[in-house]
């Protein structure tokens, strides 16, 4: 029993620094919509720029003060970072600023690495609070106690903020209605500043006042970024109270599920919000969203048209020149095609249910690792020969979107996203886990192809195949019936259940269509790759893929394609350098500022100008973009 | 006549607020029929009722002899009832015809047809509504450009291309210029008499209602207070109450007439 009350205090005492993160990624969402991946980020930051001030600092007020100097100093950054990476692009497509957030992590890592170097640090004991107390007879750390009581604390100091205060009136007004807070004549842009702040001096809080418990490091962004995101939509996308209680409880679960049932810690949290969001689908504390609040925001997307005589010419010699690539290029530059084109197909699945559909997936990556693993598995255990393997990979992969899926279509927006990534979780830690099978986090190898496919030219010729021939595949459908009628699910699905259209069923079907297509290219890559790992199926991965959506352009056909061909050769160029992470960060940031439409938005615009523009501004329109 | 449409006692509380209170009505086939009331008076939440976009708290709906209560919009809508909307919900990102193509993909059941170009399906088809509404010339424009009573007309032809046996159409004039609305009502006249599609409407402009319904309701706080032709609404004193506090007006026209 007092082992029992023991562990409580434990969970309790690591629910302050994941409350602080979450409740400030809670309000950011809830006033600005934004989706911040670079939560996690600011989280480290305060861990590390914690780390030297304590250090600086002596004494009790040395500490202390640290914490809050942290604080504000994370604040300060979140605050830039939102001037200069986020204020220009509010009116993008929803969900673009994401792609934002994540070129701030791989600049906020790259620079934590220059500044503080690789090394783990550990932190400092608090004055005071060293030792233990026994309660009970079990020994409880003091500092735990600490953290403890200051978590009512921070979220009573919140309450009040945004309850009784003029700021938090119109912080909820906001959360509730932005553009009436607009139309009021609030300046909505110091707000979303003033909120960002706020939020990620809660995040820096949050990684100060963790250091004598877990100290710093370079993984913590990406390990803080989970828990949060469950946390927050657990509790109700920015519900105050509901991060609270739902930080208490993946907590407390957590230290429980050590104890009892260690194999089930990675996994256990993300069980927990696909329970919660099947039972409650707007969390424990949040609201209904209004319908259309993850519409597309912004210009609606034109009409679309298959392509005409030029672009068909351009697709043609391009689709020539990769067949002839062999006879003049080496073996290297055939595996990067390889690879390019594997990645395109799998972006070019989620872009099919994200740009036509509107389903923001965050977990894809599993019907990619899923056929990846589908076929491995096959040849190992089944010792299916590979053409049967590579066949069943996409078929396998389109069974596990089918059964994902029928939870997941029916919600819709940020949860929607959330339970996807939910179970691509569950999914990758049964990969993880189940060693016996999967061989755990060894992976699989020796996954070869077959002996007339074994040299790569001919699976260069293989991979172009069906690469190409799952795009086309995917565009034909977007041209279809279907494509029309998934598309019409997402303008306006009052009026599309009103003229007989089975909108969550087409979307289902969509959402089937789109896993296959994933499982395809994953098919491809076992093969390529001679392997397969977990980390085919982690977060990163489907994050890949939606960066590339997004980078490319959401409201084009093309985007998918061209963005996944743009971020691999981005990379394989990139990544020769030490720094390459700042690099990309920034080109990624440079990007989206320049080009909120994506890359094909931008060019399709320029040559709409170019088009349209007097003979003699030709070349000045060409070159705007 | 025979009943396409009869409601009955249809009431739906929303935490013990009663927006429809009880309402029975019924609507003859060829029928024009007008549903006015005040703003809040129940009429949006009993046209969604009828569709089933909102789920009745208790009371009947019947198609012919068939009872349609709860039933899913998409399903009522196979059943041969079509609906235009207060504000209107068109495809953002189709032209107009493409507009009217998916209504006409989704009749002829090709939804989830994945090999066909959609864009050239049933186009001739889609023209013939889009030149009844008087949207030939516009057809291939973006849904996104339009002005606002254009958006109607289509959204009236989208919601002929099932060829309905009863039209629903929630406030079709509603933000029109005054010469567009008489137009339009005009056209839905029209269709009724050619083709026997029995439509019940609501609207705001009495102008619009008293020239061409046939028969008329009036709902009033979830109550319906009347429901006669126009003379007889004309001179029912609640409806007087309601309209004017007890004032002349209809009465004054009445005897100018």
């Amino acid at each position: 029993m007092a082992f029992f009350l023991a562990q409580i205090l434990n969970g309790l005492a690591n629910a302050s620094a994941l409350f602080l993160v979450a409740s400030g990624l809670s309000l950011i969402f809830g006033v600005t919509r934004v989706v911040n991946f670079a939560h996690g980020s600011f989280y480290m930051l305060g861990a590390f720029i914690g780390v030297t001030l304590m250090e600086m600092l002596p004494g009790h007020v040395g500490f202390w003060g640290a914490i809050l100097l942290t604080g504000l100093a994370v604040g300060l950054i979140g605050a830039i970072v939102e001037m200069i990476v986020l204020r220009p692009i509010y009116r993008a497509p929803e969900l673009f600023q994401l792609v934002a957030t994540f070129g701030v992590i791989l600049v906020i890592q790259d620079l934590a690495l220059m500044i503080w170097g690789a090394a783990d640090r550990m932190g400092p004991r608090a004055p005071g609070l060293r030792g233990v107390v026994r309660l009970w007879g079990e020994p409880i750390p003091k500092y735990d106690l600490a953290l403890i009581a200051i978590t009512p604390l921070v979220l009573l100091g919140l309450w009040y903020l945004i309850t009784r205060t003029r700021v938090g009136i119109l912080i909820r007004a906001a959360t509730q209605d932005r553009e009436m807070v607009g139309a009021l004549g609030v300046n909505q842009a110091w707000l979303f500043t003033g909120v960002f702040a706020l939020g990620s001096a809660l995040a820096g809080l949050g990684g100060a006042l963790q250091l004598p418990k877990g100290g710093a490091d370079l993984l913590m962004d990406f390990n803080i970024l989970g828990p949060a995101f469950v946390v927050v939509v657990i509790g109700g996308m920015g519900s105050l109270p509901g991060a609270f209680l739902a930080a208490i409880l993946i907590s407390v679960l957590g230290v429980f599920g050590v104890t009892y049932l260690p194999q089930s810690t990675l996994v256990l949290m993300f069980v927990v919000m696909a329970i919660v969001l099947i039972v409650r689908p707007y969390g424990l504390l949040g609201r209904e969203e209004v319908a259309g609040e993850h519409g597309q925001v912004g210009r609606p997307e034109p009409p679309i048209r298959p392509y005409g005589q030029t672009a068909r010419l351009v697709v043609m010699a391009l689709v020539g020149a990769l067949l002839l690539l062999p006879l003049v290029a080496e073996t290297f530059v055939q595996i990067l095609v390889i690879d390019i084109v594997i990645f395109a197909l799998f972006a070019a699945s989620l872009h099919f249910i994200l740009g036509s559909g509107g389903l923001v997936s965050f977990g894809h990556a599993a019907f990619f690792g899923g056929g990846a693993y589908a076929a491995a598995l096959l040849v190992r255990h089944a010792s299916a020969p590979m053409e049967v393997a590579f066949l069943l990979a996409p078929l396998l992969a389109g069974v596990l979107a089918l059964g994902i899926g029928w939870f997941c279509i029916r919600l819709s927006g940020v949860y929607f996203a959330m339970l996807t990534l939910a179970f691509s979780q569950l999914v990758w830690s049964v990969a993880f886990q189940w060693r016996s099978v999967t061989g755990g986090d060894d992976g699989m190898i020796s996954i070869w192809p077959a002996a007339w496919l074994s040299d790569t030219t001919s699976y260069y010729y293989f991979t172009l195949l069906f690469g190409i021939g799952g795009i086309l595949l995917l565009r034909h459908a977007i041209h279809a019936p279907f494509g029309y009628a998934l598309r019409a699910g997402r303008d306006s699905p009052r009026q599309a259940e009103a003229m007989g259209i089975d909108v969550k069923r087409i979307q289902l079907a969509a959402f089937t269509l789109a896993g296959a297509m994933a499982g395809l290219a994953g098919g491809l890559f076992v093969f390529a790759k001679g392997s397969v790992f977990p980390t085919e199926l982690e977060i990163a991965r489907s994050f890949d893929a939606l960066i590339v959506v997004f980078l490319g352009g959401v409201k084009t056909l093309a985007g998918g394609v061209v963005g996944a061909t743009f971020l691999t050769g981005v990379e394989d160029w990139l990544s020769r350098l030490q720094y390459w992470r700042l690099l990309l960060g920034l080109l990624i940031i440079g990007v989206v500022i320049v080009a909120p439409e994506g890359i094909v938005g931008a060019v399709r615009g320029a040559w709409m100008r170019w088009r349209g523009s007097a003979p003699g501004l030709k070349s000045k329109g060409g070159a705007a973009t | 006549m025979t009943e396409i449409l009869r409601v009955e006692r249809l009431v739906k509380s929303y935490d013990g607020f009663l927006a429809v209170n009880g309402v029975s009505f019924s609507v003859a086939e060829g029928e024009l029929k007008a549903l006015i009331g005040p703003n809040g008076a129940g009429k949006t939440t009993c046209f969604n009722m009828l569709m089933g976009q909102i789920r009745p708290t208790s009371g009947d709906v019947f198609l012919g002899a068939e009872r349609i209560t709860g039933m899913r919009p998409r399903r009522v809508w196979r059943k041969g009832v079509g609906r235009t909307f207060q504000i209107t919900g068109t495809y953002q990102t189709m032209t107009v015809i493409e507009n009217v193509q998916m209504a006409l993909l989704s009749h002829h059941r090709r939804l989830f047809d994945l090999r066909s170009r959609a864009w050239k399906l049933f186009r001739g088809e889609a023209f013939e509504f889009l030149r009844i509404v008087g949207m030939a010339e516009q057809a291939d424009r973006p849904c996104s450009e339009l002005a606002y009573g254009d958006l109607k007309r289509l959204d009236l032809a989208i919601a002929l291309t099932h060829r309905p046996r009863l039209l629903l159409m929630d406030e079709p004039t509603a933000g029109m210029a005054p010469s567009a609305r008489v137009e339009l009502m005009r056209l839905v006249a029209e269709i009724v008499a050619e083709q026997g599609v029995s439509v019940l409407f609501t609207e705001h402009d009495m102008d619009v209602v008293f020239a061409h319904a046939h028969h008329i309701m009036v709902l009033n706080r979830g109550e319906l207070i009347a429901d006669g032709d126009a003379a007889a609404v004309r001179r029912n004193p609640k409806v007087q109450e309601v309209y004017l506090g007890g004032g002349t007006l209809f009465a004054a026209e009445d005897a100018n007439a």
